[in-house]
C-alpha cells in the first residue's frame, strides 16, 4: 500500500553534480533531473572557467597571443599552438621551412599521447580502476621531460610560434624520443591488459552513451568521439596540415560508437602516433626551424648583439610586433579531442581583430544530454570520461 | 575463439588473474619515483622558472631600462620606471615583477637584449604571503647573485639554439 501512494511526481528530483565533483573533470557542474536512479534530463551548466581568452587575444600582438592557446585545453597544448599558427601564417601568405613542420608533427603527435593517455587514465579510475592512472602518469612524466627540454616549461610550451617553432631540437633529443618510443607500445600493452578485457570496466563502458553515425554528425562531434562511431574523419587525412601528407598512418574507427568504443579507439590512436613520431624522427629534415624573414621572427641573438639592423628588427618584433594584412581565416587541426579551429580576423594592425575559437570539448559537451537519457546516475561519470572534456577550452 | 573456449576463461576469471598478475609484476620492477625535497628530476638549460635580474662580471647592472620585456609581456606583469643616472647612463629605478600574474612564457628573456632578466632554475619559490611575490628590483638582483654560476652557464649552452 506504501508504494501506491508515491506519485510519479513524487518519484522525480533534481541531482547537482559538481562543480566540486571529482569525477566532474574540473569545474563542470550538471543539472540532472532524475526520477529514481534514471535520467530523465541533463543540464551542463558551464562558465566557471571562462577568462575571456578571445578579448584579451583582441588586446595583444599576435606573438603575445601564442601562450593563451597553451592554456585553453591544457592537456594538449602544442596542438592548438599549432592551430594558430597556421592561421596567422595563412593570413600571412608564408610557408614554414620543412624541418619546422616536421619538429611540428613530432611535437603534436607527443601532445596527442599526452592527451590520450591522461584521458584513458583519467577514464578508468572514474570506473574504478586505479592502477593505469600511476603508470600513465609516469609515462606522461617523461613527455613533460621532452617538453621541458625543447619548450623550456613542462605544460604551457609557448613554443610553435607563428613562421615556425621557438628554438631547434636540442641534440640528442631525438634519440631520446625515439628510445622512449620504442618501449611505450608495451606500456600501453600492459594499461589494455588491464582494461580491454577486463569484464568491471566492460560492464561500466560496453552499451553505455552510444551516439549513432547520425546523431554525432548532428552534434557536431569531431575527433575520437566521432570516429568511434564509425566515421572515418581526420583532419590529418582529409586536409593534411603542415606535412602530415607525407606521414603513413590508419585512422582507427569504433563500430558502436558507445563509451567502450570510444576507449579502443584512442588506444589505437596512440598506437597510430607512436609511428608517426618514429617516422618524423627518422625523415627529420636538416635547415632552420622558423623562418628566416626579420619581419616576422627575430633574428638570431649572435646577429641581434653585431648588427645595428637585426637589432632594430629584434626592438620593432617585441614591441609592435608584426602587422598582419586585412583578411579573415579559419584554420583546423586535428587536436587530440577533435576539431580546433581559430577563425581570425586581421584589419591590417599589429592585433587580430577578432579571434573566434572553435573548442571540440564545447560540442561534445552539448551531447552530454541524449547520450545519458535513460541511464543511470552511476553512467554519468563514464559517459563524461569518455567524451574526453577539459573545461580550459570549453570555457574558454 | 571458440565459444567453449570464452566460456572457460570467463569461468575462470582468466583477464582478472592476468590484470593481477601484471600489477605484481610491477611490484618488483624498478621503483621510478622521486623522494622530492632530497631528489629532484633533471631540468634543461631551457627551464623556465624564477626571474633574476643580472648583473656584469665587473658588477654593473645589466638592465638597461629598454622595457622591452615590459613591452612583450603578455600578463602585463613587469613594471619599470627609469632615469639618467649621475654618471649619465640609463638606468631603472624601479624594476617589479608580480610573479602572480606572471604566466612564465619566456618572452621577458627572449626579448632582453643586453640577457639581464632570465628565468631561471629555481621553481621552489613558494611563500605564505601573496606581497612576497610581489618582486621589487632588490629581490631579482639578489635572485642574480644568488643562481649567476648556473644561469651563465645555461645562456651559454643555450646560446646555439638561439
Amino acid at each position: 500500500m506504501m508504494a501506491e501512494s508515491f506519485s510519479d511526481k513524487d518519484d522525480k528530483y533534481t541531482v547537482n553534480f559538481g562543480p566540486q565533483h571529482p569525477a566532474a573533470h574540473g569545474v563542470l557542474r550538471l543539472v540532472l533531473e532524475m526520477s529514481g536512479e534514471t535520467i530523465d534530463r541533463v543540464d551542463p551548466h558551464i562558465g566557471l572557467l571562462h577568462r575571456g581568452t578571445e578579448k584579451l587575444i583582441e588586446h595583444k600582438t599576435y606573438l603575445q597571443a601564442v601562450p593563451y592557446f597553451d592554456r585553453l585545453d591544457y592537456v594538449s597544448p602544442m596542438n592548438q599552438e599549432q592551430a594558430y599558427a597556421l592561421a596567422v601564417e595563412s593570413l600571412l601568405g608564408i610557408t614554414i621551412p620543412k624541418r619546422a613542420e616536421y619538429i611540428r608533427i613530432l611535437f603534436c603527435e607527443i601532445t596527442r599521447i599526452l592527451n590520450h593517455i591522461m584521458n584513458i587514465a583519467a577514464y578508468a579510475m572514474d570506473v574504478g580502476a586505479m592502477t593505469p592512472f600511476l603508470w600513465t602518469f609516469e609515462e606522461r612524466e617523461k613527455l613533460m621531460g621532452f617538453y621541458e627540454e625543447v619548450s623550456g616549461s613542462r605544460m604551457h610550451a609557448a613554443y610553435v610560434r607563428p613562421g615556425g617553432v621557438a628554438r631547434d631540437l636540442p641534440i640528442g633529443l631525438t634519440d631520446r624520443i625515439f628510445s622512449w618510443s620504442n618501449g611505450f607500445e608495451k606500456i600501453l600493452d600492459d594499461i589494455e591488459g588491464l582494461l580491454t578485457d577486463n569484464r568491471i570496466f566492460k560492464q561500466r563502458t560496453v552499451d553505455i552513451g552510444i551516439v549513432s553515425k547520425k546523431e554525432a554528425l548532428d552534434w557536431g562531434f569531431t575527433g575520437p568521439n566521432l570516429r568511434a562511431s564509425g566515421i572515418p574523419w581526420d583532419l590529418r587525412k582529409s586536409q593534411p596540415y603542415d606535412s602530415y601528407e607525407d606521414m603513413d598512418f590508419d585512422i582507427p574507427i569504433g563500430k558502436n560508437g558507445d563509451c567502450y568504443d570510444r576507449y579502443l579507439v584512442r588506444v589505437e590512436e596512440m598506437r597510430q602516433s607512436i609511428k608517426i613520431i618514429n617516422q618524423s624522427i627518422n625523415s627529420l629534415p636538416s635547415g632552420p626551424v622558423k623562418l628566416i624573414d626579420n619581419k616576422i621572427n627575430p633574428p638570431k641573438r649572435s646577429d641581434m648583439k653585431t648588427s645595428m639592423e637585426a637589432l632594430i628588427h629584434h626592438f620593432k618584433l617585441y614591441t609592435e610586433g608584426y602587422h598582419v594584412p586585412a583578411g579573415e581565416v579559419y584554420r583546423a587541426v586535428e587536436a587530440p579531442k577533435g576539431e580546433f579551429g581559430v577563425h581570425l580576423i586581421s584589419d591590417g594592425s599589429n592585433k587580430p581583430y577578432r579571434c573566434r575559437i572553435r573548442a571540440p570539448g564545447f560540442t561534445h559537451m552539448q551531447g552530454m544530454d541524449f547520450m545519458l537519457r535513460g541511464h543511470m546516475l552511476a553512467d554519468v561519470p563514464a559517459v563524461l570520461g569518455s567524451i574526453d572534456i577539459v573545461f580550459g577550452e570549453v570555457d574558454r | 575463439m571458440s565459444f567453449l573456449d570464452k566460456t572457460a576463461r570467463s569461468f575462470l576469471l582468466s583477464e582478472l588473474f592476468g590484470g593481477m598478475w601484471l600489477t605484481i609484476k610491477y611490484m618488483f620492477a624498478k621503483k621510478v619515483t622521486l623522494n622530492y625535497p632530497f631528489e629532484k628530476g633533471p631540468l634543461s638549460p631551457r627551464f623556465r622558472g624564477e626571474h633574476a635580474l643580472r648583473r656584469y662580471p665587473n658588477g654593473e647592472e645589466r638592465c638597461i631600462a629598454c622595457k622591452l620585456c615590459e613591452a612583450i609581456c603578455p600578463a602585463q606583469a613587469i613594471t619599470i620606471e627609469a632615469s639618467s643616472r649621475d654618471d649619465g647612463s640609463r638606468r631603472t629605478t624601479r624594476y617589479d615583477i608580480d610573479m602572480t600574474k606572471c604566466i612564465y612564457c619566456g618572452f621577458c628573456e627572449e626579448s632582453c637584449p643586453v640577457d639581464a632578466i632570465v628565468e631561471g632554475p629555481n621553481f621552489e619559490f613558494a611563500t605564505e604571503t601573496h606581497e612576497e611575490l610581489l618582486y621589487n628590483k632588490d629581490k631579482l638582483l639578489s635572485n642574480g647573485e644568488k643562481w649567476e654560476s648556473l644561469l651563465a652557464k645555461r645562456i651559454e649552452l643555450d646560446l646555439p639554439y638561439r
